[in-house]
This record gives structure tokens, C-alpha cells and sequence, in this order.
């Protein structure tokens, strides 16, 4: 029933899209053009929710579209709502942020009629049902994302950014179309039906579930995969930079889940599990690291994405592996875990992101280093953008913390797993999700602190105003969603209860909306529970007693002065601690391992008037030695291979002649 | 009735708890100084520093925000909150399946989360030290922690800090050199986390090598107070979880009546003056570390952790 509907509003979508071709560079267009997106994503979000919370079962629609033989099927399960609802939660929200932000666009023509056919593709992502409209949805979305990031192409290094982006989803695409054609089987059944009824044998299910990883994770920034996010997820507009990181990141994780939960079907081998828990392990910790080494506020959100990808992923492994020896309730708790925190991620990365564009709008500036003092002029920026950075380092009451203890909690039932690789890989894996949770709030505090506190280091962060009122809405929207999932995450769970029963046969987490004070209580209660209502109730009570209490019986006198600082202060804002010497301590005990971070002090001696120079070198262990090599190899190739254009017409003939003849042999001798 | 009796033995153990915190950290000063051939202070000055405190004007730096009057109440919330949910004269509280010890150690980090912010708020190079040391330090404890987390959460099959204190006090457990790893792991963290000599020293001001008390420069009076009361109170968190976990005698269950409980309360005062008798006698006879070996002996803590972990999940029995 909603299905048509939900369709014939993703074509809206494109109406507007077409729309705004003709008339974007009119005044009020931009707008327009929000206004509808907007109100077009909170029709979907409303329906979507409808359709995952009323249980209803999943609809299907086939039109005569695409491939002829095939036709274009459709189909709305609770996989598909429940990414239907992060989806437009957060294009509705990036739509609102837009309707302020859109205003300073210098150039709204490469911006508006992309946005929302991105949203578009997205959502038909989503609800195709079969490999053809799969694909087709997924390599537009890829373009028109990769058309919003070359929206200021005039920058070479987006026009770098957008060229490693195209590269990138090209590879990502081409894995994928091979992983249908393997599902698919030499009968070409490429509707998801027949996908699903028929089963694979052991090895080609073994060899789609890694071209799923290499297509699906490329696109998520799995590490090794992630090299273009950093660099094109910051390049766009910020609420497109929103909507790239904390949303179709998550429509990459569900096409991993499409295929490796629900069409790949039974034959499970515990050691895909293994592996994807390794891959999402090294890619939470290494994410983090990067991101902490970064002075670029979207640059840092953008590599912090890549850490929640690699948590998201863990969850995913362990639920694969769970499912491999036949444990259903111990995998219903890995992937509440996954998807609560796909929920998680793209609530409160959307909200960072946002306030980045806020900081953005209202200084010129991404660089931390020219920041400070931010939270004097925009307070109520710096209140949003600090709950969402608060709830990214899986801080209680918030709600990045209620996922990573979901995802502890599926760890610390993982013993009777009998593989003995994966009762020695899942504490490894544990202790790095514990350090990369621990690596995520020094990164946090350094990416708030620097840019809001302190004093400001040039003089646009002095001179910068409070952001717009469709700005500040949307960023609180999300901040109190934050909060809402963090104090009543028994609800969550049980909205995400059909989702986990489809792709779990059947088992899912018990109800959690009739436990005594909404505590949540993932297996028994005697095991463990944690009510994030009454923690965040017993830390207001507490802290505004004793508030109370102070300012009535002992002082309320408050006086300013300059700072004491030792005695010493310094009057020249410079002195201050900067986004480099915050993370100095973390690059000398991390960073010397992994990006072999050296550290050079030029003193120059007594009486030279040359000042002191502190150099630090250092090196992407990915880039450097994965994709750089190939590069070089790709264009020591070419130059070889150059001279092949400038042959005479014989040696062309000749060339022809020799390779017929040759591949005539060949088949002769195959034969 | 029996559910108002409930309460109020939950709002006594907040209060003990509260009241308790200064005392012992009065007590290691004290036996401290002992140790020292001082005098030293009497047990109860941290009592008289905190009313001085509370009393007088706060000195605001001109670039101070309105996070800077916030945190301290935040700080302390999250640290009482914390405090308040270990089980310390008696197990099974009405509140006690709040938060897990995961929720636990996750609290501390939001209190810690937002000293380090306080530190950065002013914009000073001292502020700015302690808090970016500070990171680094918590970015190896709190692994380390979560590590000993598991080890016991395996062991007990839970990670409810009540349950795990019983699960402790019955025969099954024995010795295991899981536990020990576990034991030596938490009490490296609990040295780290409380910035105690050899990670910090608690009691200079005008070192390079600071880190806690870098953070705290700017503040005074009453913000001050609640910054010391919630120190204290993490103190006393450590101590009481290293009794509630490797020392759980004497421990009353809920509803013991009265005087179960008040036995539960003598015992715990005397595993706090033994903990802190500890503590000070390894304080005084160690040196302070530079900052940067501090990451090796907390690594050391991770590593600990995480090979009682991997035992567990090779083999139940060791």
C-alpha cells in the first residue's frame, strides 16, 4: 500500500531536482528547493516510521522499467524502513540546516539540483529489489554525491578529492556488480527473489562475501578502502558533508547487510565473521588515530567517520560469526548493537557536521588552528556541537555509549564461540574497540576544545557571530535526539526488534518497554543492565543540589580578572595550546608506531636571531605503501604503453594480425 | 515500608560515601607525612580546606566561559553518581542495577571529559598541558580498565558490580592468576587515574610534569572545592572497588537489617584505612616517572589486562 506512494515521493524528489536545474540561479530558489526536500523527507521519514513500528509486513511493486526481461522490483521490508528512517531523519534535517546555511552558497547552480537527487537515490537504494535497479540507484547516488563534492571545484585539492572519489565508487561498483553476477548464478535470476531461493555453493558464497566488503566497504570507508573519504567528504557543502558521512555511509553498511545477512542466506562459515570483525577492529582504531592527527575540523569528523564504520563493523562480524554456530540470540544481540549504532552514528556525525558548516558560515575557517573562542560569540553552537561530541565519545546518558556497551556486552558473551581463532581474535578486537572508544573522547576534546574554547587565534574567530535560526534548530533537533536515544534506549531496541528478527531467523532481544524504570536489559537482568533514565536523572539531582546548596549557604560572589596561569600570563593568544601540541603527547606514543611520527627541534644557538624550529614528519602507512605503489605502477604502465598511439598504419595492421593469430593458437591449443 | 527503608539505606551510602571521601584522603596525607618524619597536617584539614573554599568569591579569568561554572558541578555529578553506584558495606542496593561497572568506568570518563574541556577553556599553555597529557594518560587507562572488566565479567558472568561481589565470596572463585593479572592491572589504573606518584604527584604545583593539577590552575573557591571533593571521591571509587571486588568480606546483602549493616560499614571504613595505609606506603617509597614512561607502564596495565582476558576465553579454570 505505502510502497507506491514512498516510490512516486523519491520521483518527487527528482521533480524537484529538475525544477531546480531550471531555476537555481533565480533568488528564494534555494529555499524553495530545501522547503520541499525538506517536507518531501518528513512525509518518507513519517511513513517509514509507520511501516517499521506497526510491524506491517513487507510490500513488493514491479514496474515495467530497466531491463526489459527483468523489469524494475521494488520492495519495503523492515531492513529497508529502518534505513529509510536514517536516511530521512537525516535529509530532513540537512534540508532544515539548509535553509539557512544554502543562503551563503557562492554558487547555488552546482548544489541545488544535485541535493535532491541525491536524496533520491539514496532512498531508491533502499527499497530496490532487484541488481539492476540496485545498481542503477547506487552508482547515482554515486554520482550526484560525487557532483555536490566538486561543487567548488575551483580548489585543486577538491578537484583532487573528486577525482579519488570517482575512482574509488568506479571500484567499489564494479566489486559489487560482480557479486551479483556470482548471486545470480549463470541463469541470470538478478531479482532478489530469486536470489534469495536459490543457495550458492560454499566457495563463490565465500568469494561474494569479499567483493560485498571490497564494494560495499569502500563506499563506508572501510581501512584499506577509506582513502577518498577524508578528503571528499569535507570538500562538499557542509550539509552535504552531513549527509555523505553520518547517511549514505549507513546506505553502504546496508547494502553490506543486504547481501551478507539476507541474500547470501544460509551457508555461513564462522571465519567470514572472523574477518570482518578484524577488518572493522583495525579500521575503528586506526580511524581514530588519523582523525586525532588532523587540524581540519571536517577533515577530523570525516577520518572519526571511518572509526564508527569500523564499530559498526564489529558489531556486524560478531553477528556472522554468532550466526555461523547457530547462536540466534547471541547474534540478535550483535547486530542491535550494529544497527542501534548506525542510529547512533548518523545522528550525532550529522549534528557534528552541521555545526563544523555552523563554525564554517560564521568564520571562513575549517582549520583549528585558526580557531578559539568560538563558544563566546555562538553559544548556542557551541551547546549543540558539544552534546553531539559528548555522544561520539560514548560519553552516559548519551547515546553513543548505550551502542558501544551493547557491542561490549555481545563481546563478553562471545567465550562459547568454539572456534579457538576467534576466542583469541574477540578480546584482541575488544581491547581495541576499548582503545579506539578512549582515542575517540581525546579526539573529541581536542576538536571541541580548540575550536570553541580558549581564545581566538585569528581575527575571524573573533569576529564571528551566532549562526541562523533554521541552523540552530536543526543542530538541536539532533542533539535532543542524542539524548532522547541515550536516556530511553529500551525503546530503540524495541523499534529495531523486526529489523534484527528478519536478518536473524526469527531470534531477536527481548522486549525491553515493560522492564521496571525503562532499564535496558539485553540478556538477563542478573548479567547486566544499565539505565541511562536514572543516571542522567541522579546527575542532575546531584549537581543541582549541591548547586543549590553552595550558592545558599556558602558563596554566590563571583569576580573576573585576568588569567593566573603560574603568574605568568601571556597576553598574545598565540601562546596558547593549539590543535598540534594537543595532540602531541598522543603522536609521540601512538603516532611514532603507526605513521612512524618523527619529531625534528632546529635550536639555533646563542645570538642567532633565527628562531627555533619544531618539524614533524609523518607518513599514511596506507597510502604510502598500499595506493602509491599501484599508482606508480598504473602510470609507469601507461608511459610504456604510450608509444602504442603513434604506430604507422602498417604496424597497426601488423599488430592486429599478430594478436589474431596468436589468439587463434591459443584457442587451438586450449582445445 | 520496606521499599522507603530501601531508599534510605541507598541515600545513606551516598552520603557515606560523600562524607567519607576527605577523610581518607586526609588519612594518606597524613600517613604520608608520617612516613616522611613530618608531622603533617591533621586527618581532618581536607574538611577545613573545602569549607575555606566554598566560602570565598571565585576568581573568574577574563576569557572564562560559561562551560568553565558549569563543569565543576558536571565533574562532580558524574563522580558522585559514579562513587555512589560501587556496592560498599552492602551488595545489592535499590539503585545498584543502574549502570554496570562498564557505565562505571564510562562515567569517569565523562567527568574526565569535561576537566580536560575546563582546562582548555581559559586558554592557557599550563591548562592546555594537563589537558592533552591527561587524554593520553585516560586513552591507555580506560582500555586498560575495560580489560579488567572483562576478565571479571568472565569469571562472574556479569558485569553487575553487586553480583560480582557476591559471585566473589563464594568458593568457586579461589585463586586464579587471571584475578591476579586483574588485581595488578586495576590497581597500575587506579594509580594513573588518581594522578598519585609515580604517574603525577598530587601535591605540586609548579612541576612541568603535572597534569591533573595543570588542569585545575585556573580554578578557585567554591568551583575549586567541588573540583578537590569530586578528586577525593574518585580516591575512595578505586579504593571501594578494589574491596568490593578482591576483598568482598563482610559485606552486608540488602535487607540485612541494621546491624548487618553498620558491621558492613566498620569493615568498609577499615578496608578504606588499609587501602590508603597502602597506598601511602607505596607512594613514599617510589620516585615520580617522566610523563612520557608513563605510557610504557599503562601499556604495561593494558597488556595485563588483556592476557587475563585471553586466558579466560582459552580456558574457565585459570
Amino acid at each position: 500500500m505505502s510502497l507506491p506512494l514512498l516510490l512516486s515521493l523519491a520521483m518527487a524528489l527528482f521533480a524537484v531536482s529538475a525544477y531546480a536545474l531550471v531555476a537555481s540561479r533565480r533568488p528564494g530558489c534555494s529555499r524553495q528547493v530545501y522547503s520541499l526536500a525538506l517536507a518531501v523527507c518528513v512525509i518518507l521519514l513519517g511513513m517509514a516510521l509507520a511501516h517499521l513500528l506497526a510491524g506491517q509486513t513487507s510490500a513488493t511493486l514491479t514496474l515495467p522499467l530497466g531491463l526489459p526481461w527483468l523489469g524494475a522490483h521494488f520492495r519495503l521490508d523492515a531492513l529497508a524502513a529502518f534505513f529509510l528512517i536514517v536516511v530521512n531523519l537525516g535529509g530532513a534535517i540537512a534540508s532544515l540546516f539548509a535553509l539557512g546555511y544554502g543562503q551563503h552558497e557562492q554558487a547555488p547552480e552546482r548544489v541545488l539540483p544535485f541535493y535532491p537527487a541525491f536524496l533520491a537515490g539514496m532512498n531508491l537504494v533502499l527499497l530496490a529489489d532487484d541488481a539492476f535497479s540496485f545498481l542503477f540507484a547506487w552508482e547515482f547516488m554515486s554520482l550526484t554525491s560525487w557532483a555536490l563534492v566538486m561543487a567548488h571545484h575551483q580548489e585543486p585539492a577538491n578537484a583532487r578529492a573528486g577525482y579519488l572519489y570517482l575512482v574509488m565508487a568506479c571500484f567499489g561498483t564494479l566489486a559489487l556488480l560482480l557479486a551479483f553476477g556470482l548471486l545470480a548464478g549463470p541463469d541470470g535470476g538478478y531479482d532478489f527473489a530469486t536470489i534469495r531461493a536459490g543457495t550458492v555453493n560454499p566457495g563463490f558464497a565465500a568469494l561474494v562475501l569479499a567483493l560485498a566488503l571490497l564494494g560495499a566497504g569502500s563506499k563506508a570507508g572501510l581501512v584499506p578502502l577509506h582513502v577518498w573519504l577524508p578528503l571528499a567528504h569535507p570538500a562538499a557543502p557542509s550539509h552535504v558533508s552531513a549527509l555523505m558521512s553520518g547517511v549514505m555511509t549507513k546506505v553502504a553498511v546496508y547494502g553490506f547487510i543486504r547481501i551478507a545477512f539476507d541474500l547470501l542466506g544460509e551457508p555461513i562459515m564462522w571465519w567470514w565473521g572472523g574477518l570482518v570483525l578484524a577488518l572493522g577492529g583495525v579500521t575503528a582504531v586506526l580511524g581514530v588515530l588519523y582523525a586525532l592527527m588532523q587540524h581540519d575540523l571536517k577533515r577530523l569528523l570525516a577520518y572519526h567517520t571511518v572509526e564508527n564504520i569500523g564499530i559498526i563493523f564489529i558489531g556486524l562480524g560478531l553477528a556472522l560469526a554468532f550466526q555461523a554456530n547457530q547462536m540466534y540470540a547471541s547474534a540478535a544481540l550483535a547486530l542491535t548493537a550494529a544497527l542501534f549504532h548506525i542510529l547512533n552514528h548518523s545522528l550525532f556525525k550529522s549534528l557534528l557536521f552541521l555545526g563544523a558548516g555552523a563554525v564554517l558560515t560564521a568564520t571562513g575557517e575549517r582549520d583549528m588552528e585558526r580557531l578559539g573562542g568560538l563558544i563566546h560569540p555562538m553559544p548556542w553552537t557551541a551547546l549543540a556541537f558539544l552534546i553531539g561530541a559528548a555522544a561520539i565519545s560514548a560519553l552516559p546518558p548519551l547515546n553513543g555509549f548505550v551502542s558501544e556497551w551493547l557491542t561490549f556486552q555481545a563481546i563478553l558473551i562471545s567465550p562459547e564461540l568454539p572456534q579457538w581463532l576467534l576466542k583469541f581474535l574477540v578480546p584482541a578486537i575488544g581491547a581495541l574497540l576499548a582503545l579506539s572508544a578512549a582515542l575517540a573522547a581525546a579526539c573529541f576534546v581536542k576538536a571541541f576544545g580548540i575550536t570553541f574554547l580558549g581564545r581566538p587565534r585569528s581575527p575571524a574567530a573573533a569576529g564571528a557571530r551566532e549562526t541562523d535560526r533554521y541552523s540552530l534548530s536543526a543542530l538541536f533537533v539532533l542533539a535532543a535526539l542524542c539524548l532522547l536515544a541515550g536516556i530511553l534506549p529500551g525503546l530503540v531496541v524495541d523499534g529495531l526488534a523486526p529489523v534484527v528478527s528478519l536478518l536473524n531467523g526469527g531470534a531477536q532481544l527481548m522486549a525491553q518497554h515493560d522492564q521496571p524504570w525503562l532499564t535496558l536489559v539485553p540478556v538477563v537482568d542478573v548479567k547486566s543492565t544499565y539505565n541511562g533514565l536514572l543516571v542522567l536523572l541522579f546527575m542532575a539531582l546531584s549537581g543541582t543540589a549541591a548547586a543549590l546548596l553552595i550558592h545558599r549557604l556558602a558563596s554566590n560572589a563571583a569576580r573576573r580578572g585576568p588569567a593566573w596561569d603560574c603568574g605568568f600570563p601571556e597576553a598574545n593568544s598565540a601562546f596558547q595550546y593549539t590543535a598540534g601540541s594537543f595532540a602531541q603527547p598522543t603522536r609521540r606514543v601512538f603516532g611514532s608506531i603507526v605513521f612512524q611520527a618523527r619529531e625534528r627541534v632546529t635550536m639555533p644557538p646563542p645570538g642567532d636571531l633565527r628562531p627555533a624550529r619544531l618539524e614533524v614528519e609523518m607518513h599514511d602507512p596506507i597510502w604510502e605503501r598500499g595506493y602509491a605503489p599501484i599508482a606508480a605502477a598504473v602510470v609507469a604502465l601507461s608511459g610504456r604503453f604510450n608509444y602504442l598511439q603513434y604506430l604507422t598504419i602498417r604496424r597497426y595492421l601488423s599488430l592486429v594480425f599478430g594478436v589474431l593469430v596468436l589468439l587463434l593458437l591459443g584457442m587451438v591449443l586450449w582445445r | 515500608m520496606a521499599l522507603i527503608a530501601d531508599y534510605l539505606v541507598q541515600g545513606c551510602q551516598m552520603l557515606l560515601i560523600l562524607l567519607l571521601a576527605p577523610l581518607l584522603t586526609g588519612w594518606v596525607r597524613t600517613i604520608k607525612a608520617r612516613l616522611l618524619r613530618r608531622r603533617g597536617p591533621s586527618v581532618l584539614q581536607p574538611y577545613r580546606d573545602l569549607f575555606k573554599l566554598l566560602r570565598k568569591e571565585v576568581v573568574l579569568a577574563d576569557s572564562a566561559s560559561w562551560l568553565f561554572r558549569v563543569a565543576p558541578y558536571l565533574i562532580f555529578a558524574a563522580l558522585w553518581v559514579a562513587a555512589a553506584l560501587v556496592p560498599t558495606f552492602a551488595s545489592g542496593l535499590l539503585f545498584s542495577w543502574t549502570a554496570d561497572l562498564i557505565a562505571i568506568v564510562a562515567l569517569l570518563g565523562t567527568a574526565r571529559f569535561f576537566l580536560a574541556l575546563a582546562g582548555l577553556d581559559v586558554g592557557t599553555s599550563f591548562g592546555g598541558i594537563g589537558s592533552s597529557r591527561e587524554m593520553m594518560i585516560a586513552s591507555l587507562a580506560e582500555p586498560a580498565m575495560l580489560m579488567m572488566v572483562f576478565t571479571l565479567s568472565l569469571l562472574a558472568g556479569t558485569t553487575e558490580l553487586s553480583s560480582v561481589a557476591r559471585f566473589m565470596l563464594t568458593a568457586e572463585v579461589g585463586l586464579r592468576v587471571s584475578l591476579a593479572l586483574a588485581l595488578l592491572a586495576l590497581v597500575m589504573v587506579a594509580i594513573a587515574e588518581n594522578a598519585r606518584i609515580p604517574v603525577d604527584n598530587p601535591a605540586t604545583h609548579l612541576e612541568l610534569t603535572m597534569v591533573h593539577e595543570a588542569m585545575v590552575l585556573e580554578y578557585s573557591g567554591r568551583h575549586l572545592a567541588l573540583i578537590e571533593l569530586g578528586a577525593s571521591l574518585k580516591l575512595l571509587l578505586y579504593l571501594s572497588l578494589l574491596g568490593c571486588i578482591f576483598a568482598p568480606w563482610g559485606m552486608a546483602t540488602a535487607g540485612a537489617g541494621l546491624t548487618a549493616y553498620l558491621i558492613g560499614m566498620t569493615i568498609y571504613v577499615a578496608k578504606l584505612a588499609f587501602g590508603g595505609l597502602l597506598l601511602a606506603l607505596f607512594e613514599t617509597s617510589i620516585a615520580k616517572m617522566r610523563v612520557f614512561r608513563v605510557d610504557q607502564f599503562l601499556g604495561a596495565a593494558l597488556m595485563l589486562g588483556l592476557l587475563g582476558t585471553l586466558l579466560l576465553f582459552v580456558s574457565r579454570s585459570l
